[in-house]
């Protein structure tokens, strides 16, 4: 204890100098901005905003592009609130009641309540990851290649599971991007694989074009030609503040949802959209009005709204303590830490704890910065969406093309993105999830380098999976989520992936 | 019945397929020291399987009629635009690209007017380029003139 209170101290002597807050403080505003603007989601944000941080030293990088991570999930509720427009998917379900408050000329209390909220969620999951981190990176320690590659292989499992919708589509969509992760140079032989010739190829492809094809250029393919958004319901500062029974009704919601979401974000998958849908129904489930849901219950914002931000702490544990993504989100966080020559992993903690703990502190002055910012300047977030969308999206091309490209000063990149955005386009026609490519691109090299050190480990047997304990414990956890994806073909009505697949798709529940 | 379920599991079947034809080129390898080629072809095998499921089970997708292309126009335009800044941007420089992408997508597919189109195009391509390569010093490319 009194050694995570000494580190602490460290991470806010870094937090709390003036060019580290500075740097936090433009990742709050960008990402805000980011959350707000529908079809940037925080995935194609921090791909698109990785450039600038290049000529920034490895803290300040991190601490401004965690900044627009959760940046994005606060200002995602803005739009789901006031238009019913998710900012980004994990607003889906704070669109329900958010919306329906707004309409009872409630929109301030709501956003009040998510801002609240949603501080108070980032908070105490920060807490739990300054506690949970250190020890499980320490466990991590005892890993040797055949437990990474259970663990990897568990990872790309649960996401599928998780995922709303079919799992079959999902692990369809994870072992295509692992497949796009093998082209480039082989790691142990140095064989140039499915390259044809481009030399940029054998570095292998880039996650960064394959997330800003996969959801930026996507989304502006299938959203250009549609007319101005609606109207937008724009509160007064005066407006703001919930009343007595509100903040009652929201006490507890919040709370759970911050729980809920701790637990559900160290959980691969995409866990942010998840804990929200799970936050939602078990607010529903245990109100004792529930058929005020989706009528304005300030509980169905207050606990998604937690949730979701929880989560976002919640996926940070696994990718800093064992240098494993839990989605496609720290997938792209974990590929820009590289990028400023950071390792996640077990020895991130021990070799650059200066790093590891003002990485903690920022997110405690992040949430702080984010409080302030949203509800006075919730009008000015909420003009931007005023701006009409024939002169945005050239605006977000432009930045899809200048992130992609300045990251490896390569137009091979902008070809791969270009690609990548006619297959995410093609995908979303075809009701398939792109999140598990974009986490395949980044496991493949270690899950591929895990096997074959494996197998080299066992002189070829694949029995070694099974005879270490901690490798057999988790694929038999992957192997048990595969059996219970059968469970809808045996059991009536729908399972909780299909009500979250029909809630994405704004389907009444 | 054509679902989009089928569509997409004939695709990966396809893609599947081409990975194994594509790794013939490859040393396998053994068990106990797998190659270069080990790897992609267990992943490929994999994809084709699931691409079967997914066509076994593709009845219950949406039929491929019910998928709207209405917007397919601003598509292949966006995509075309994005085609042409890839080949333009180190032969006309970032400015000059990004400026005639933008005055193409705005002036010509949005079909807004001609002073709103320059004024627009040029401030976002020499706002970017100033923001990016000059305030954050990512290199950004020149082009003729130095422009």
């Amino acid at each position: 204890m009194a050694e995570t209170v000494h580190n602490l101290l460290l991470g806010f002597s870094v937090a709390l100098s003036p060019p580290v807050l500075l740097y936090a403080f433009v990742g709050c505003v960008v990402g805000t901005i980011v959350g707000v603007l529908p079809g940037v989601g925080p995935l194609a944000g921090i791909s698109l905003l990785l450039p600038a941080t290049f000529g920034l030293d490895a803290t300040k990088a991190i601490v401004m592009l965690a900044g627009i991570y959760y940046g994005a999930m606060y200002g995602g509720s803005t739009t789901s609130i006031l238009m019913r427009i998710p900012g980004e998917a994990a607003s889906v379900m704070t669109c329900i009641d958010g919306y329906a408050m707004a309409r009872k000329g409630r929109a301030g209390p709501a956003l009040a309540i998510a801002a609240v909220g949603s501080y108070v969620a980032g908070t105490v999951s920060v807490v739990a990851l300054m506690f949970l981190a250190p020890p499980l990176a320490s466990f991590a320690l005892r890993f040797g290649p055949p437990e990474y590659f259970a663990l990897l292989v568990l990872g790309l499992l649960v996401l599928a599971y998780m995922s709303s919708g079919s799992m079959v589509k999902a692990l369809a969509m994870a072992t295509l991007g692992l497949l796009l992760g093998m082209i480039g140079i082989d790691q142990m032989t140095g064989y140039f694989r499915f390259a044809y010739g481009v030399v940029e190829l054998g570095d292998g492809i880039g996650v960064v074009p394959v997330a800003v094809g996969l959801f930026g250029l996507s989304e502006i393919l299938a959203t250009a030609g549609q007319e101005t958004p609606p109207a937008v319901i724009k509160p007064t500062l005066r407006e703001l503040l919930p009343s007595r029974q509100e903040w009652k009704d929201s006490n507890w919601p919040i709370w759970r949802g911050t729980v809920l979401g701790f637990l559900i974000g160290i959980i691969p998958g995409s866990a942010h959209i998840i804990s929200s849908f799970v936050s939602y129904a078990v607010e529903r489930r245990l109100s004792r009005r529930p058929e005020e849901f989706g009528q304005g219950a300030v509980a169905g914002v207050a606990g998604p709204e937690s949730a979701n931000n929880s989560a976002t702490s919640g996926a940070f544990v696994p990718m800093l303590a064992l240098g494993v993504p839990s989605g496609p989100i720290p997938a792209v966080m974990l590929a820009a830490m590289m990028v400023h020559g950071v390792s996640p992993g077990p020895l991130l903690i021990k070799q650059q704890p200066e790093l590891f703990w003002g990485f903690i502190a920022s997110m405690y002055v992040g949430n702080v910065v984010l409080l302030i910012l949203n509800l006075p300047l919730v009008g000015v977030f909420v003009n931007l969406l005023r701006v009409p969308y024939p002169l945005l999206y050239p605006g977000i091309l432009v930045f899809c093309i200048l992130g992609v490209y300045a990251v490896n000063s390569s137009v091979v990149d902008v070809w791969i993105m270009l690609v990548m955005g006619l297959v995410g386009y093609l995908l979303r026609k075809l009701e398939f999830e792109p999140a598990p490519i974009v986490l395949g691109v980044i496991l493949a090299p270690m899950i591929e380098m895990a096997l074959r050190q494996s197998l080299a480990m066992s002189d070829g047997h694949y029995a070694i999976f099974l005879t270490r304990p901690i490798a057999t414990t988790l694929l038999a956890v992957g192997v048990f989520l595969v059996l219970l994806s059968f469970r809808p073909l045996v059991a009536r009505g729908l399972d909780w992936r299909a009500r979250m697949a029909m809630a994405e798709k704004g389907e009444e529940l | 019945m054509l679902t989009t379920n089928r569509v997409a599991a004939v695709a990966l079947a396809l893609l599947a397929i081409v990975v194994l034809f594509e790794s013939r080129k490859l040393p396998l390898g053994s068990l106990h020291n797998p190659g270069p080629a080990y790897m992609p072809v267990l992943l490929a095998l994999a994809l084709l399987g699931l691409a079967i499921l997914v066509a076994a089970w593709g009845g219950a997708g949406s039929g491929l009629r019910a998928v709207g292309w209405s917007e397919w126009r601003h598509a292949a335009a966006i995509l075309g635009t994005c085609a042409f800044a890839a080949i333009a941007l180190e032969r006309l420089g970032y400015r000059l690209t990004m400026a005639i992408s933008l005055g193409f997508l705005i002036g010509v597919v949005e079909r807004k007017g001609v002073i709103l189109t320059l004024v627009f195009a040029v401030a976002v391509a020499a706002g970017s380029y100033f923001l990016f390569d000059t305030l954050l010093r990512v290199p950004l490319p020149r082009g003729p003139f130095g422009i």
